[in-house]
């Protein structure tokens, strides 16, 4: 598994690409590699933005039918999410943005699950499967 | 931070994205659209995005920002060279890009620009 800290802009390109290469490395196609790094990329900014900075943990797993994957885990500590269904809803933000990146990277992944409690922090883990 | 060029060809200002797009890099480019747009008087914009890997709800907010913006100068903006991939990605994101015509390459959106001015 590999640890990759999310500080700045730059970080979040370089989960994007950490995570091309292990989806490229595990059989996705490029469609799949597309829309995990894509979800990657969402899920990145929102652990900077939202989350004041966190940590992407990207590792090739494997399915119980034998097929391989990627998956990767996003932590933060920030203030956490209150109501987590309403966070889900498309078109809905906290913030400035168009509210698409939380259940737009759902849409993109095979699972996806999200772990969070008011000042507890927030933790979304990922995984995109090849077909 | 890397930066975007702008090049100016004719009336048209033409834009090729070649690196990793960061959040600050396309608020830049923005920036910089702007700012040419006013200085050249240009009519047109091309965006080149067929270098562009992923185009997620950030850098897909920020092109279609702008093409409004773009429009404010009298300029038209024109999206050229999507990847097969992006563009799938991009719908199941919920992303429609409302606002931004579309060309499959350069060439194709500077004729667009040329035929409509």
């Amino acid at each position: 598994m590999d640890e990759l800290p999310i500080q700045s802009g730059d970080d979040v390109v370089r989960v994007r690409q950490h995570v091309r290469v292990v989806a490229a490395q595990n059989g996705l196609s490029l469609v799949d590699q597309t829309k995990i790094v894509t979800a990657a990329s969402e899920l990145a900014r929102n652990a900077l933005v939202y989350g004041g900075g966190g940590m992407a943990r990207v590792e090739a797993v494997t399915s119980g039918h034998g097929r391989p994957g990627v998956r990767v885990d996003f932590t933060d500590d920030g203030p956490g999410i209150a109501d987590i269904d309403l966070a889900l809803t498309d078109g809905w933000t906290s913030g400035s943005g168009l509210g698409l990146g939380l259940s737009g990277a759902r849409r993109l992944v095979d699972e996806f699950e999200l772990t969070s409690k008011p000042g507890g922090g927030t933790s979304v883990v990922v995984v995109k499967w090849s077909r | 931070m890397e930066r975007v060029p702008i090049l100016k060809l004719g009336s048209t200002l033409f834009v090729s994205i070649q690196i990793d797009l960061q959040d600050d890099s396309v608020i830049q480019l923005q920036e910089d659209l702007a700012e040419q747009l006013v200085a050249t008087r240009a009519n047109g914009v091309v965006i080149d995005i067929t270098a562009v890997e992923i185009v997620d709800s950030f850098i897909g907010r920020m092109l279609t920002t702008i093409g409004s913006i773009s429009r404010l100068f009298d300029a038209e903006t024109v999206l050229v060279g999507m990847r097969p991939a992006v563009a799938i990605t991009l719908t199941e994101l919920g992303l429609s890009l409302r606002g931004v015509r579309t060309a499959l390459n350069a060439e194709k959106g500077l004729a667009l620009l040329n035929g409509s001015s």
